[in-house]
């Protein structure tokens, strides 16, 4: 583990909440990469699911905001009915073009701009759900050389979305999400003590 | 550096030659859209076009037409339904149908209005309030394409349960069904609600002022262009704006970064509807 990462992607749908709880949870509050997640949510929900995570988790979860700039230890959520784009000047976009994989916000939009946005310093991390979203982008975090973690299949409560990844490209890492906190975990410190 | 990243910056440079091809050969101008946004878009045609590589469009677009507008097609903002979030329509109706009520004509510019959905809708909203007979509404958008199907008022019949839906959560007081007449696998819109309606192209990046109105409705076409856009084009929208009149944006656009920001009120700030001070 001797490359800087820069930034992480995380996408989930179906049982996702729980998941994010999972990974969000054990994060210091000095966990300084920025998180950027998409998960598959109904157009009509509130902001209920930020609030919710911010108020359980250490580090500050928000909504994402059309051209706010990326912010080390920050993690933001794709609102409800908008794609969450990456440009590659490190800014966040929206965009409320028509659904890609029948989701909006949908994950490869995100995985795919990200990794166009960060390389190789990227990690992309797919986790439960119900769809294939996601696999295209992960396909492409690993061509840019990229780190891929997908959630043990065995482990998800539905495990489509992992299944998916892991047939689309080669994936790094398949683990249950607690171990998947402690990998995040680990690559930071080691981060961390080479400043 | 690897392949990839030589790649990825020669892509980056071959959609900055198109974007500038476009703007030179036809007048519309996308160089200062979001990148994220342009980039995908091209990506998409590119792999359904058949052709090697995004220089290969280019070429394409100078020679074939037909090609260029389906670029164009691709960059225009198409995605819209009537009564789109329906809390923004139904404070329009408690909150400022009885500002607009004041005056003794109503001008309203509904910008980037794609197919017309949200148009029409404004239109039904105005008339159940009584006020569409002494109401002007100039639709535009920059795709002549899209303006015309927007002048047509044909929506595919598969959409009429959401609209419906959306029509009631927004306090519509008759039946929805009254305002459109189906026919096969379509409606269409009915002729009433035309009437008062303008559809005419015009291009936020380049076109300028036109009326003084007292209400402009622009929803999610802002989170497409970058800020030095947003703020120009924020520019044209205060100088067509009456003080006190009432600017609508989509949910995740904002004023708080815009320079112009500064002259105007919130009065709903979940729904992004804004009014122009008076003193400015």
């Amino acid at each position: 583990m001797s490359k800087k990462y820069k930034a992480i992607v995380i996408g989930t749908s179906a049982g996702g909440l729980e998941a994010l709880v999972k990974i969000l949870m054990p994060l210091p509050k000095d966990f300084s990469l920025p998180i950027i997640i998409v998960q598959h949510i109904s157009p009509d929900s509130d902001n209920y699911m930020t609030q919710y995570l911010n108020s359980v988790c250490d580090i500050n979860i928000k909504e994402a905001d059309e051209k706010e700039k990326i912010k080390a230890g920050n993690v933001y959520i794709a609102p409800p009915n908008y794609h969450l784009l990456i440009e590659e000047n490190f800014t966040l976009s929206l965009s409320n073009q028509e659904k890609v994989n029948f989701s909006r916000p949908s994950i490869d939009v995100l995985f795919e701009t990200a990794a166009y946005a960060y390389g190789s310093t990227l990690i992309g991390v797919i986790l439960t759900g119900a769809n294939n979203d996601g696999s295209k982008g992960m396909k492409l975090i690993h061509n840019f050389n990229g780190l891929t973690i997908a959630q043990d299949p065995k482990t998800a409560y539905v495990d489509n979305m992992p299944l998916a990844a892991i047939k689309a490209t080669k994936i790094d890492y398949i683990l249950p999400l607690e171990k998947i906190a402690e990998l995040l975990i680990k690559i930071h410190s080691g981060q961390k003590k080479k400043k | 550096m690897s392949n990839i990243n030589i790649d990825n910056q020669n892509i980056n440079l071959e959609i900055s030659l198109l974007l500038e091809a476009i703007f030179n050969k036809y007048g519309y101008d996308f160089r200062n859209y979001s990148k994220a946004h342009i980039k995908r878009r091209i990506l998409h045609r590119l792999s359904l076009s058949g052709l090697d590589n995004i220089s290969a469009m280019t070429h394409k677009a100078i020679y074939d037409k037909n090609f260029a507008s389906q670029i164009l097609l691709d960059f225009s903002i198409n995605v819209t339904e009537m009564f789109r979030d329906p809390d923004f329509y139904f404070f329009i109706r408690k909150e400022v149908i009885p500002i607009l009520k004041t005056y003794p004509f109503v001008k309203i510019w509904h910008a980037g209005c794609a197919t017309g959905e949200e148009v029409y809708s404004m239109a039904i909203l105005l008339k159940e309030e009584n006020l569409y007979d002494r109401t002007q509404i100039y639709a535009t958008d920059f795709n002549a394409k899209v303006i015309k199907s927007a002048k047509d008022g044909i929506y595919s019949i598969k959409n009429i349960k959401d609209f419906t839906r959306n029509y009631q959560k927004a306090g519509g007081k008759e039946s929805f069904s009254d305002y459109y007449t189906a026919n096969y696998n379509s409606v269409i819109i009915d002729n009433s609600l035309k009437k008062n309606i303008v559809f005419s192209e015009h291009n936020l990046v380049t076109d300028s002022v036109f009326a003084e109105v007292n209400m402009i409705i622009c929803r999610n076409v802002l989170i497409y262009f970058n800020r030095d856009l947003q703020n120009k084009v924020m520019n044209l929208f205060n100088d067509s704006l009456v003080p006190g009149g009432i600017l609508g944006l989509g949910t995740k656009e904002s004023l708080q970064f815009l320079e112009k920001g500064k002259n105007y009120n919130c009065i709903d700030l979940k729904n992004k509807i804004y009014r122009k001070k008076y003193n400015v």
